[in-house]
């Protein structure tokens, strides 16, 4: 049983404040991604889990254990570093069995441990190779065998595909969701790519500027964002946005449609839509298409709505030119509002 | 046409005027080659002819490989004793700016501390003093802590001379092994120190042993600490430096060769790793 409990964490470095007093629970076995991009604190985070940076001030629990004031080596951890860092004075099979004999475990029982973890990940045949002889992707397999093989209450993954190449993170993606799955391990794996993020999380935390934005299923995070930059910053391309003003109670008026939106005091809030949740119709936004990228399953739209950029995702047997005048209309059920200064949902 | 035509005696000067160029630097190589190669050459010559062929002329290009001169250096008097204080000197030097230096050049490549560009700026600084400035005075404090003529004081002076390069050339090392590699160790079980002994020091070893041998031939090659500080236990350089002047041709040369080869030969083992200093350390 490992659950993680981050409580009011923060960091400072000097007058740069990369954490704002972070919570989070991560419950035993889960599999969390923190998401964001570059410079929003998600490495920082973890390694304040990791116990290679200490916070300013709040407490990490590990499986009901305070270790925020522990070093590394007692925390039940294992991590797997975006360079993978696998030591290239040893063989592969000296690099799994390393913590293992920190452990001072009997020589048969690392051997047993050393030698199923790397038939688990596909790597048997490198046991004897230095890192110097590997690919990129080999590495990686390597760094993931030798946290593996510590058995730890928690597994914690930083960037850990961003070094290869698509074809090979695609695999290897695969590869790791069923392999930690089988683990029964908690995981953190911190990642900027939103597709790794999605195919990967049982629960998305999405960070901004040194916060979690909000915590939620994939599908949730992706319908449901608690905040305007959630919206923005997941699915490709990203949920459009335009201003709503005040028509009446619970009425807007956006782009030339009146709206049922919500009950709320401002005279001005912003109107959002998924690119692939509007279908073109008689009645809704008129626009100008301006670009039209044919994507085989798909034709992406662009255009703009009072000056403001707007994507359609519509079915590719719709046939469409540029400079073509058309009306989209939103789902209702998909619409989806925000304050403007808040940027918080509504 | 016109342009083609009025380009073509540009274009031939310009020519001209690179081949120029070219003639220019390799002329400039030789000169810097032969400026170095030159002396060792005619120093190796000599030290391995008979002592007559040393003082007779014509002069051979070729050595005839007599031992004769080196045979008489070694049984010199005073020699053997002088060579054995070089040894034990170059080795305490090599194992003081070692202790010293590679933590030093630890702690700059790992930690930011306050004052650490003005640190290593003074590292450099050090070998900014003239040694005859600092002879009187250090003369004067050996003598009163009995340090004068013995080889630990001589060796803690070549240590001041050799630790700034053992602190650089350390220094890039460690910069080169990446931080990430002590962090996995922490995380697999291991304390700083053991994360240092187990995956630092193995991967640093050869380029802390390039060092040390750098230290050892500053050591070697220094001749004036050497010659003001001692007098009983000479090193080879000071003792050299003492009775060269009165001793014949061919033991000069030998007694050159003998300094000269085994400083040539522990350099040329760790040229990678100086080159590897100056191109780091400018960073």
């Amino acid at each position: 049983m490992a659950e993680i409990s981050i409580r009011k964490v923060a960091k400072h470095f000097g007058n740069f404040t990369a954490l704002h007093s972070v919570d989070l629970t991560i419950a035993d076995q889960e599999f969390l991604v923190l998401l964001g991009a570059s410079g929003c604190g998600k490495t920082t985070l973890l390694r304040i889990v990791a116990g290679l940076e200490t916070p300013s001030q709040g407490e990490v629990w590990i499986g009901g254990r305070r270790v925020d004031h522990l070093p590394p080596r007692d925390r039940g951890i294992a991590m797997v570093f975006q360079n993978y860092a696998v030591f290239p004075h040893l063989t592969v099979y000296e690099n799994i069995a390393f913590g293992l004999r920190m452990k001072k475990l009997p020589q048969d029982e690392v051997d047993r441990r050393v030698r199923r973890t790397a038939e688990l990940i596909h790597i048997e045949q490198l046991l004897k190779r230095y890192s110097g002889q590997l690919s990129g992707g080999q590495r990686q397999r390597v760094a993931v065998a030798r946290a593996l093989a510590m058995q730890p209450d928690v597994i914690l993954m930083d960037e850990p595909l961003s070094n290869l190449d698509a074809l090979l993170r695609l695999e290897m993606r695969a590869e790791l969701k069923g392999v930690l799955a089988a683990s029964k391990t908690t995981t953190v794996y911190v990642t900027h790519d939103q597709v790794e993020a999605m195919s990967l999380a049982d629960r998305i935390a999405v960070m901004h500027q040194g916060r979690i934005v909000q915590a939620a299923s994939p599908v949730e995070v992706y319908r449901n964002p608690a905040a305007r930059f959630v919206g923005s910053f997941i699915g490709n391309p990203p949920m459009n946005f335009i201003p709503a003003k005040k028509a009446g109670d619970g009425r807007w008026s956006v782009a030339g449609m009146t709206l049922d939106g919500p009950r709320a005091s401002r005279s001005e809030i912003e109107f959002a839509i998924r690119p692939e949740d509007v279908e073109v119709a008689p009645d809704g936004v008129p626009i100008t298409v301006r670009v039209v990228e044919p994507l085989g399953a798909h034709t992406l739209i662009t255009s703009d709505v009072e000056g403001h950029l707007f994507r359609a995702v519509l079915d590719s047997t719709t046939t469409v030119r540029t400079g073509d005048r058309l009306t989209l209309a939103p789902k209702p059920d998909r619409i989806r509002w925000f304050d403007p200064d808040t940027t918080a949902a509504l | 046409m016109t342009a083609i035509l009025a380009d073509a005696p540009a274009a031939a000067r310009w020519d001209s005027r690179r081949r120029a160029g070219r003639f220019l630097m390799f002329a400039a190589i030789v000169l810097l080659c032969a400026w170095v190669l030159l002396p060792i050459y005619l120093l190796i010559v000599n030290a391995l002819s008979s002592p007559n062929e040393v003082t007779g002329f014509p002069k051979r290009m070729l050595p005839s490989f007599d031992t004769g001169s080196i045979s008489f250096f070694i049984n010199f008097a005073g020699v053997a004793k002088a060579l054995w204080n070089s040894i034990l000197v170059a080795a305490l030097t090599m194992v003081l700016s070692i202790g010293i230096g590679a933590p030093a050049g630890y702690a700059l490549s790992r930690f930011d501390f306050p004052g650490k560009e003005a640190f290593r700026f003074l590292v450099l600084m050090t070998r900014a003093f003239p040694l005859p400035l600092l002879a009187l005075p250090l003369a004067v404090m050996f003598i009163r802590t009995g340090l004068d003529d013995t080889p630990v004081g001589l060796a803690i002076v070549h240590t001041t001379l050799a630790l700034p390069f053992a602190v650089l050339i350390t220094f890039s090392l460690f910069s080169g092994i990446p931080f990430e590699l002590e962090e996995a160790a922490w995380t697999l079980g291991c304390t700083r120190l053991q994360a240092f002994w187990k995956v630092v020091m193995p991967l640093a070893l050869p380029g802390i042993a390039a060092s040390a041998v750098f230290a050892f031939t500053i050591s070697w090659n220094e001749v004036f600490a050497a010659a003001v500080l001692t007098i009983e236990n000479r090193t080879l350089t000071a003792f050299l430096l003492q009775s060269l002047n009165v001793s014949p041709l061919y033991l000069k040369f030998a007694g050159g060769a003998a300094l000269v080869v085994p400083a040539l030969i522990f350099i040329f083992a760790v040229r990678k790793y100086l080159f590897a200093m100056w191109g780091i350390a400018n960073r």
